[in-house]
C-alpha cells in the first residue's frame, strides 16, 4: 500500500502569533514550528496502511523553507520511509493554488494508491489544497475523512466523512485524494530509535524549475490584522438583586442584543 | 523554553515534541491525583519505555538510540514540564541506579541488569544514604560478608528513590576495612529473602516519587552480581556524580522556568485595587528579576553540559552550577508564590507544588555545602 502524504509546517499552536509592524505577515522571530496537526493524522493513516497491507511505501511531501526539514523529519521517525521537500522561495509562501500546482508536479514522479492531505493547514486555514490537487490529477477526492477501510485489492476504499451533525460512508476508487479530519487516528509519538532510524532516511529536495512548474499565484495576500481586543466587560454595581437583573436584562436585549 | 541556539539540533527539536506530547498525554492529566496519592502508576514506566524514554542514554544496542548529553537534558526539561518533579524523579530513578553498572558491570552483567529496566519491566533504585549519615558516602556501615558463592548483607538505607516499588537495587555495601576504599557495590534483586521495606517515606515536596527505607537481614546476594571488584564501589557511585548533579540543575532551571511562567499567566489577569499585577512596577520588576536569575542559570547549565559533552572534567563547574541553579530556584519560587499571594499557598495553584518541590534540589545528590566543599578543595 503506497501513501502520498502531503504535509505543512505550521507555527506551533501554542505559540502566540503577532502580526508584524508592517502588516505583511506575522513575526516569526522565536517561533516554534511543528507539523499541520491534520497532515500528523494523514501520516499516522499512511503508516497504519502500510502496516496492514505488511508492504508499500509512505512518502512525505513538503513545501517549505529550511527548516520544514525537521517536520519531514519528525514524520520519518514516525516511521515514513522518505521525503521530498519543496524548497522554493516563489512556492513557500504561495497561496493555495500555486502550492497545490507544486505538489501536482512534485506527485507526478511518485507511485501512490492514496494521497493524502490534511483538510485544512491550521495557519491560513484556506482548506483548498487538497481539493485544487485532486482535480490538477485528475483524481476523485474525499473531504474531511475520519475512517479508511482499502479494499484487499487496493483499487477502492470505503471512507468515512464527517457532515454536519453525522457521518457520511463513501465509496471511492483508487488512486483518490483524502484529506484527513479531526478524529481519523491518534497519531503515535516519533520513538527515539524512530528518530535514530529517520537520520539516515533520504529527503530529495526540489525547486520549482526542477519540478518543471511555473506557479502563477491566484491570491495576493494584502494585509495582515489581529482580531480586536476584546472589551472590558460591564459591570452593574450597587443595586438590589432584583433591579440589578432588570439592568443586566436590559443590557443583553438593547445593548448586546443577545436576546 | 527558549534553546541555547548552539546546543539543541534537528533530533533535539524531535525528541522534544515527543516527550512534549508524551507528557501531555500520559502525565499532566492524571498529576493532580498521583500528588494526592503519592504514587503513580507502575505501567507508566512501560508507557514511557515503549517510546524509548527510559532509554537515553545508554548504549544504541539496547536503547536503539545514540544519545548525547543534550538530549537527556530535553527529556529532564520536558518531563519537569509536567508540573511534577516527583514523578519525573520516580521515572528516572534508573538515571542513579544503571550508571554504576554501565561503568563497572562485565558484559554479561548489563545484559542482565540494564535492558529490563529500559524495557519498563523492572523498576531500579540505587542505595547509598543510610540513616546514621548521608553525605559521608565513605562512613557507610552496611556489611556484606563473604560466604561461598554469596555475600550475606546485613545493614539499612534510608531515602531511597524508588525504594519500596525497585525490583532491583543497585546497593553500596562494606565488604573491607573503613574509608572509601572498603566500599563495594552489589545489585540485589528485591525479591531475596532478607530484603524488606521498612517504611515509606512521606515528603514535603517531589510526592509522587516513591521514597523508602530498606533493611537488610542476611540477605543473601550472589557473587556475580558484584560489580568490578570488592573495594571499587566508591569508584562506581562518583563516577556518576557529575551526570546526576547536571540533571539536578537541568530540573532547577525548568521548575523556576515554570514557577515564572506561572507567574506571568497570574500577574496578567489577577486584579487588585483596579489593575492587574502586571500594572505594579513592583510586579513587573520582580519578574525581570525572575527571569533574569532563569536566563542566566539555564545558560550556565547549558555551557557546562556542553563541557561534559566533549568529555572535559566540568567538577568544580557543575557543583558551582547545582549551587546556584538550586538557590535560583529556590528564590523564583518563592517570588512565585509571593505574587500568587495567598492562592500561591493552595493547592490548586501549581506554584505551591513547585516551592515545595525546589526544596530537595540544594540537598539531594550532594548538598549546597558539599558542592562548596569540593569547589573551595579545588580553589584553594
Amino acid at each position: 500500500m503506497k501513501s502520498l502524504v502531503c504535509l505543512k509546517q505550521v507555527p506551533d499552536t501554542e505559540t502566540q502569533i503577532k502580526v508584524n509592524p508592517e502588516g505583511t505577515g506575522i513575526v516569526t522571530e522565536g517561533i516554534k514550528h511543528i507539523i499541520n496537526p491534520y497532515d500528523e493524522f494523514s501520516v499516522e493513516e499512511a503508516l497504519r496502511l502500510k502496516e496492514k497491507f505488511k508492504e508499500g511505501e509512505v512518502v512525505i511531501l513538503a513545501i517549505g523553507p529550511d527548516r520544514a526539514t525537521e517536520s519531514i523529519r519528525t514524520a520519518l521517525a514516525m516511521g515514513a520511509d522518505r521525503g521530498i521537500h519543496v524548497n522554493d522561495p516563489a512556492v513557500n509562501t504561495a497561496d493555495p493554488f500555486a502550492v497545490a500546482q507544486a505538489l501536482a508536479a512534485a506527485a507526478k514522479d511518485v507511485q501512490y494508491d492514496v494521497i493524502f492531505c490534511g483538510h485544512r493547514a491550521i495557519d491560513d486555514d484556506f482548506c483548498e489544497v487538497g481539493a485544487m490537487l485532486a482535480e490538477f490529477l485528475g483524481l476523485p477526492q474525499v473531504t474531511l475523512v475520519t475512517k479508511v477501510e482499502v479494499a484487499a485489492d487496493k483499487k477502492s476504499a470505503i471512507l468515512e466523512r464527517d457532515i454536519e451533525g453525522g457521518k457520511e460512508t463513501v465509496e471511492v476508487p483508487l488512486p483518490c485524494v483524502v484529506t484527513s479530519q479531526k478524529g481519523l487516528n491518534e497519531p503515535r509519538y516519533a520513538s527515539l530509535p524512530g528518530i535514530m532510524k529517520a537520520k539516515k532516511k533520504p529527503i530529495d529536495a526540489k525547486n520549482a524549475a526542477a519540478l518543471g512548474v511555473s506557479v502563477e499565484a491566484k491570491l495576493q495576500s494584502k494585509e495582515y490584522s489581529m482580531p480586536p481586543e476584546r472589551k472590558a466587560g460591564k459591570k452593574i454595581e450597587g443595586l438590589e438583586p432584583p433591579d440589578a437583573a432588570k439592568q443586566v436584562v436590559q443590557a443583553l436585549r438593547n445593548e448586546a442584543k443577545i436576546i | 523554553m527558549s534553546d541555547g541556539l548552539d546546543y539543541f539540533n534537528e533530533s533535539h527539536h524531535i525528541l522534544r515534541r515527543t516527550v512534549a506530547r508524551f507528557v501531555e498525554r500520559e502525565i499532566k492529566p492524571y498529576v493532580n491525583e498521583w500528588e494526592e496519592a503519592e504514587e503513580f502508576p507502575r505501567e507508566l514506566y512501560r508507557k514511557a519505555a515503549e517510546v524509548g524514554l527510559l532509554g537515553v542514554p545508554y548504549p544504541v544496542e539496547w536503547s536503539g538510540f545514540e544519545a548525547d548529553v543534550f538530549h537527556e537534558v530535553v527529556v529532564t526539561e520536558e518531563l519537569i514540564r509536567s508540573g511534577s518533579g516527583g514523578v519525573a524523579a520516580g521515572l528516572n530513578s534508573h538515571h542513579i541506579a544503571l550508571p554504576p553498572i554501565v561503568a563497572l558491570g562485565t558484559q554479561e552483567q548489563k545484559e542482565r541488569f540494564i535492558p529490563p529496566v529500559l524495557r519498563g519491566e523492572k523498576i531500579a533504585a540505587l542505595a547509598i544514604t543510610e540513616p546514621g549519615g548521608g553525605s559521608d558516602v565513605a562512613a557507610i556501615r552496611t556489611r556484606a560478608v563473604r560466604d561461598g558463592d554469596h555475600y550475606i548483607v546485613n545493614g539499612s538505607k534510608t531515602m531511597i528513590t524508588s525504594g519500596v516499588r525497585a525490583d532491583q537495587v543497585t546497593l553500596a555495601v562494606r565488604t573491607g576495612g573503613p574509608g572509601h576504599k572498603g566500599v563495594s557495590l552489589l545489585v540485589v534483586d528485591t525479591h531475596t529473602p532478607g530484603f524488606s521495606v521498612s517504611k515509606k517515606l512521606r515528603k514535603m515536596g517531589w510526592r509522587p516519587s516513591d521514597t523508602g527505607e530498606l533493611a537488610f537481614q542476611d540477605l543473601r546476594v550472589p557473587v556475580e552480581n558484584l560489580l568490578g571488584e570488592e573495594g571499587m564501589g566508591f569508584y562506581g557511585i562518583m563516577h556518576n556524580f557529575q551526570k546526576e548533579r547536571l540533571h539536578l540543575c537541568v530540573i532547577a532551571n525548568a521548575t523556576a522556568q515554570l514557577a515564572l511562567e506561572e507567574s506571568l499567566k497570574y500577574a496578567k489577569v489577577r486584579e487588585a485595587f483596579g489593575r492587574t499585577l502586571s500594572g505594579f512596577q513592583v510586579t513587573r520588576h520582580k519578574l525581570v528579576d525572575m527571569a533574569t536569575l532563569v536566563e542566566v542559570s539555564r545558560e550556565f547549565t547549558y555551557r557546562v553540559a556542553a563541557r561534559i559533552q566533549a568529555g572535559e572534567n566540568a567538577v568544580k563547574e557543575i557543583s558551582m552550577a547545582k549551587i546556584f541553579s538550586t538557590q535560583v530556584c529556590d528564590k523564583v519560587c518563592f517570588d512565585a508564590v509571593q505574587i500568587h499571594g495567598g492562592y500561591g499557598y493552595m493547592r490548586e495553584y501549581l506554584v505551591e507544588r513547585l516551592f515545595r518541590d525546589s526544596r530537595i534540589l540544594s540537598i539531594g545528590g550532594g548538598t549546597s555545602e558539599i558542592m562548596k566543599e569540593i569547589i573551595s578543595k579545588m580553589m584553594l
